[in-house]
């Protein structure tokens, strides 16, 4: 589908900053993003019991959440999800309720862009298959910092995805006993993560006023709106904040 | 555990469902900034949106949390700055998060 149609838009696109070729779609980049995920998925995992958990709670067995967490893979869609349905909520309305949880996607895989686009469609379009919050963020970070590797992706999203489904199948089968993701620390690898990238983000003084922008609309958005819509209306709030001040 | 294999067509058609409108906003992105052409100011937009994104999830996250999770955070991005070792910065916020919480 978007084959042709990527191809013609490489030559009209006139690009500044991490362009100019380069990108690679290795082995070598599956490896590195598989091995640098590891930890990273080890706290997701925590979650991916939890979900089993719940997802035994409202009845699935165990092939239907290990299928949904090998076809889905998107932690906070899935809990919500899974709690609908065991309410009785009609099909399409839970779909739809999924599609609202993960709109926060549509700006992450924006934001990937101008690497993804030197890849070819089907290395792009196949990768991001495997985003979820961590490995995206882990991969920005990478890229940022002039990383040629266009398959970290691929290869953080694989290990969070087989740690994701053996995860739900533990929650489902032997949840009791393994207790919370509290417990363990787990519920902060998040927090610790998005905090370590961005140090690594941060670019100075150009910074400070649409990461205030995004910080601030966040909390209040966190204060009004239901669910994670104040990721999507921080981040573009900060976004539009940088775009007003651009000269 | 009778049952652990069971295939619901149901509950299938929902996994399905979920799947496709998942893979679609995963890929929407991409593919969407794809088809418009950007101006010099939308690109300066989206070059912030990996920090805004990141700042968006962190802000409330803090607010919500109490004083293990400050004081972690404050040891991970001094971890983070001093070393840029993600998987120190990761061990020192998860290891003071436990460590204050059970002295608060």
């Amino acid at each position: 589908m978007a084959e042709a149609e990527s191809a013609t838009e490489r030559s009209v696109e006139t690009d500044t900053e991490p362009d100019d070729g380069g990108m690679t779609f290795t082995f070598a980049g599956v490896r590195e993003g598989f091995i640098t995920g590891f930890p990273v998925a080890v706290g997701v995992a925590g979650y991916g019991v939890v979900f089993g958990v719940i997802a035994d709670q409202a009845g699935l067995s165990v092939a239907e959440a290990a299928l949904m967490s090998a076809t889905v893979l998107a932690g906070a869609a899935q809990l919500i999800g899974v709690e609908l349905w065991a309410d009785s909520v009609p099909m399409a309305t839970v779909v739809a309720t999924v599609g609202i949880v993960n709109l926060r996607y549509l700006l992450m895989g924006a934001a990937l862009r101008p690497w993804f686009r030197q890849l070819s469609p089907r290395a792009a379009y196949g990768s991001v298959f495997f985003t979820a919050d961590e490995n995206w963020a882990l991969t920005i970070g990478k890229l940022r910092s002039g990383s040629k590797r266009g398959a970290f992706l691929l290869g953080s999203g694989l290990v969070l995805w087989l740690l994701w489904i053996v995860a739900t199948v533990l929650g489902v089968t032997a949840g009791d006993f393994l207790g919370t993701p509290e417990q363990y620390g787990l519920d902060y690898v998040l927090t610790a993560l998005f905090l370590t990238l961005a140090v690594g983000l941060w670019q100075g003084r150009e910074s400070i006023r649409p990461w205030l922008a995004a910080a601030g609309v966040a909390l209040v958005a966190n204060a009004v709106l239901p669910g994670e819509w104040y990721v999507i209306v921080g981040a573009l709030a900060g976004a539009v904040v940088r775009m007003v001040s651009y000269e | 555990m009778s049952n652990a294999l069971a295939l619901d067509p149901t509950v299938v058609a929902l996994i399905v469902g979920m799947a496709a409108v998942t893979y679609a906003t995963k890929a929407g992105g991409l593919w969407l900034v794809g088809r418009i052409d950007l101006s010099e100011r939308a690109e300066a937009g989206l070059d912030v949106l990996p920090g805004a994104v990141v700042v968006a999830f962190i802000a409330p996250a803090l607010a919500d949390g109490g004083v293990p999770e400050w004081v972690a955070a404050g040891a991970t991005v001094a971890v983070a700055h001093k070393t840029g070792s993600l998987l120190l910065s990761l061990g020192v916020g998860v290891g003071t998060v436990l460590a204050v919480r059970s002295v608060v």
